[in-house]
């Protein structure tokens, strides 16, 4: 119950409705609780069929920066002959 | 320490722990309430669901936890109440649109302040909708209160070596603030992480409680930027104000009475029946009829006696006749506000 996911919005139904891929997967969910429109190409967090909150596109890609620099900062050192 | 179950799922798929070096531990927390849910709450449910005519929906994992003597609303479905499984609140409303004839149906909303949201559209549909029969056991938790009373349980020496942390993140903090958990900064002296959900989420968090700890701060950081923002959801918060308030206390299995903790549904959206006539509900099965007054009472008052000191009945389920003024009386909202 406690699973928030992130999916993408593929559809828009109504105002408050919206159909999102989740792996495949199609459902329809409320956006009832999200500010302003959605559009499609939209991620959500969904929450038991209600999308919690938009993921922010630029955020997301600076924490995938970060995690980028982590990595490289982790780097085993390469294995010698 | 991470506190919600939607972590400790992503740390035991991706074999977390086994990445971690031998002097870090991750302390599995408390998660949400489903499992402190006290049996006499539940018991209540499973007497509910059989009740004719009653369609009792609630999320899965609620289902399993079992009531007074291990009986739990699966067994009560096995015996054949109308007890349901639901994926999305709405979902209840639908079934309850689709049994019309039914008298009422009944979602047991229960969850951290993320499930709340969801419950509290699905009571402005409700109510903005003659055709739903809906019924509501709103019993969701806050963190805060359980937190502490968590924080206070741990011996001291645990207390030293497992600052509460890590991150209590997007489903409770999706919907409120970041600004929520500064207590814990404030208040205990912990660092806290407000975390995403990928198991690199889970890492790059726990690398940066590590580097709070090094410097000995105690700070609200938030890794989950994406998703979580200081001031959270608005509407959602606005909303959940709108529909519910919080109960003085409320007593949790295995916690006991913690003030605070628990909402409940707001008058006007639990109680929106009872202005209306009583007459005007002929199909009100017995469970939720106003409980009678004890016999003794109900003879004249002069014949009271002074032994005769009944103890006020507990209306356990209040109904509420909402429609039945503008549509037909089978239609109708009944509402299970302040159940006990």
């Amino acid at each position: 119950m406690c699973l928030a996911i992130p999916t993408q919005v593929v559809e828009i139904i109504d105002e408050e409705h919206a159909v999102v891929d989740m792996g495949g997967v199609r459902k329809t969910i409320s956006t009832a609780l999200l500010d302003g429109r959605s559009a499609v190409g939209d991620y959500v967090i969904v929450h038991v069929g209600y999308a919690l909150n938009r993921l922010d596109p630029e955020e997301a890609a600076e924490t995938l920066r970060l995690f980028a620099e982590f990595a490289a900062a982790t780097k085993p050192p390469e294995l010698r002959p | 320490m991470e506190f919600c179950g939607g972590h400790t799922h992503a740390i035991c798929r991706y074999g977390i722990e086994d990445l971690l070096p031998p002097n870090l531990r991750l302390i599995h927390g408390p998660g949400c309430p489903v499992c402190v849910l006290p049996s006499g709450r539940l018991q209540a449910a499973i007497d509910l669901a059989e009740r004719e005519r009653v369609i009792l929906c609630s999320y899965g994992d609620l289902l399993r936890v079992p009531g007074a003597q291990g009986d739990t609303l699966l067994k009560a479905k096995a015996r054949g109440a109308d007890v349901r499984m639901v994926y999305s609140v709405s979902d209840a409303l639908d079934i309850a649109r689709a049994h019309p004839d039914q008298s009422s149906g009944v979602f047991f909303a229960i969850g951290f302040e993320t499930t709340t949201p969801p419950t509290a559209v699905a009571l402005r549909q409700a109510r903005a909708t003659s055709w739903a029969t809906s019924a509501s056991i709103a019993i969701t938790s806050s963190l805060r209160p359980r937190c502490e009373r968590f924080w206070r349980r741990l011996p001291r020496e645990n207390r030293r070596f497992n600052p509460l942390t890590a991150s209590s993140a997007q489903p409770t903090s999706a919907p409120s603030s970041a600004a929520a958990y500064e207590f814990v900064a404030a208040e205990y002296h912990r660092p806290l992480v407000i975390a995403g959900f990928e198991p690199l989420d889970v890492l790059q968090s726990i690398l940066m409680l590590i580097r709070q700890i090094n410097a000995g701060e105690a700070r609200v950081e938030n890794e989950y930027t994406r998703a979580v923002s200081p001031a959270g959801n608005r509407k959602a918060q606005r909303l959940m104000a709108k529909c519910s308030r919080c109960r003085s206390s409320f007593e949790w299995r295995g916690l006991g009475e913690l003030p605070n903790s628990a909402l409940a549904i707001r008058p006007e959206f639990a109680d929106m029946g009872r202005r209306a006539p009583l007459h005007r509900a002929p199909f009100v099965p017995p469970i939720i009829r106003p409980a009678p007054a004890p016999k003794c009472c109900a003879a004249s008052s002069a014949r009271k006696s002074a032994r005769c000191s009944p103890r006020p009945v507990p209306r356990i389920i209040r109904w509420v006749p909402a429609w039945c003024r503008l549509k037909a009386p089978a239609r109708r909202i009944i509402t299970m506000a302040d159940f006990g």
